[in-house]
């Protein structure tokens, strides 16, 4: 066990306690200092796992602005303390089922390898190639490698996927409105 | 390198959002379960791309864009439902209920 393999798991070990935590807290605001703690660990892990970019946009984006937002809504609405209660069990038991299916499908995924992929794409529709969309890990690498880590990922986001990031633009503009007219105390 | 760790740790991540939106009666503290779901949908997107290449973090990218748009649309519609039941406890808001 090396080093690396080490700072994962403490990594891991943090982001699972804070989550714990997070979800055990019968106060708005210790939750939400709990999320932002998880939200570093997996920053962590997103650094170990070579996503520089997001795990830097990870801490600026959730770390900072959204959970902003949230402490800034709670200190808002100046809540107080409610006694702690478990919901009713029937709730267990379908969550438990729940999570039960989605650990089963993710463990499913192991299995798939990139050619595996791109075969099951290109059988669904013959229109795009998928070694496009689908490009092998070590060409990502050597990408990376090549143009930087930013710049190995502005080139597919600014060419294949160029019409997503612009709908995404007009997404925002549609939620910044959205929640401006929600939050008017008179419609 | 750690993919099967990255996807384990993903899985009870989002497992402990479930739980986290289920027992909790605060609509804020669910709304923020649904972020730690988010993020280990993230977590599952990262590990994979060092597989299938950079489309991941791409992935990744969008959903950050989408999770931001989503807190702050469902933080303004909190905001206006305890304008109007001065509470945000799950239990209390029962409208709609027969």
């Amino acid at each position: 066990m090396n080093a690396v393999t080490v700072v994962f798991w403490c990594f891991a070990a943090w982001a699972v306690a804070s989550a714990v935590l997070m979800i055990t807290r019968s106060h708005a605001i210790t939750s939400a200092l709990w999320l932002v703690s998880t939200m570093f660990a997996l920053s962590g892990i997103f650094l170990l796992l070579h996503a520089e970019f997001i795990a830097i946009v990870q801490v600026l984006v959730y770390a900072g602005a959204v959970m902003v937002l949230f402490l800034f809504v709670i200190m808002l609405l100046n809540l107080e303390m409610e006694p702690w209660q478990w919901r009713r069990w029937p709730i267990w038991v379908f969550g438990a089922g729940l999570v039960a299916v989605l650990c089963a499908s993710l463990v499913s995924l192991r299995s798939y390898t990139p050619e595996r992929l791109a075969q099951e794409v290109s059988g669904l529709s013959s229109a795009v190639d998928p070694a496009m969309i689908f490009p092998d890990g070590r060409a990502a690498e050597a990408a990376a490698r090549s143009q930087g880590v930013v710049g190995a990922m502005a080139e597919p986001l600014f060419r294949s996927y160029l019409v997503p990031f612009e709908v995404t633009s007009i997404l925002l503009l549609a939620a910044i409105i959205g929640a401006v007219v929600l939050a008017k105390r008179k419609l | 390198m750690f993919l099967g760790p990255s996807l384990a740790l993903s899985a009870v991540l989002f497992a402990l959002g479930v739980v986290g939106v289920l027992i909790q009666r605060n609509a804020i503290v669910v709304f923020m379960c649904v972020e730690l779901m988010l993020n280990a949908v993230n977590l599952t997107f990262v590990a994979l791309s060092q597989l299938h290449g950079i489309s991941g973090q791409i992935m990744v990218f969008f959903v950050m864009t989408v999770a931001a748009a989503e807190a702050a649309v469902g933080l303004a519609i909190i905001l206006a439902i305890f304008r109007h039941t001065k509470s945000v406890d799950l239990t209390q808001i029962n409208l709609l209920k027969g």
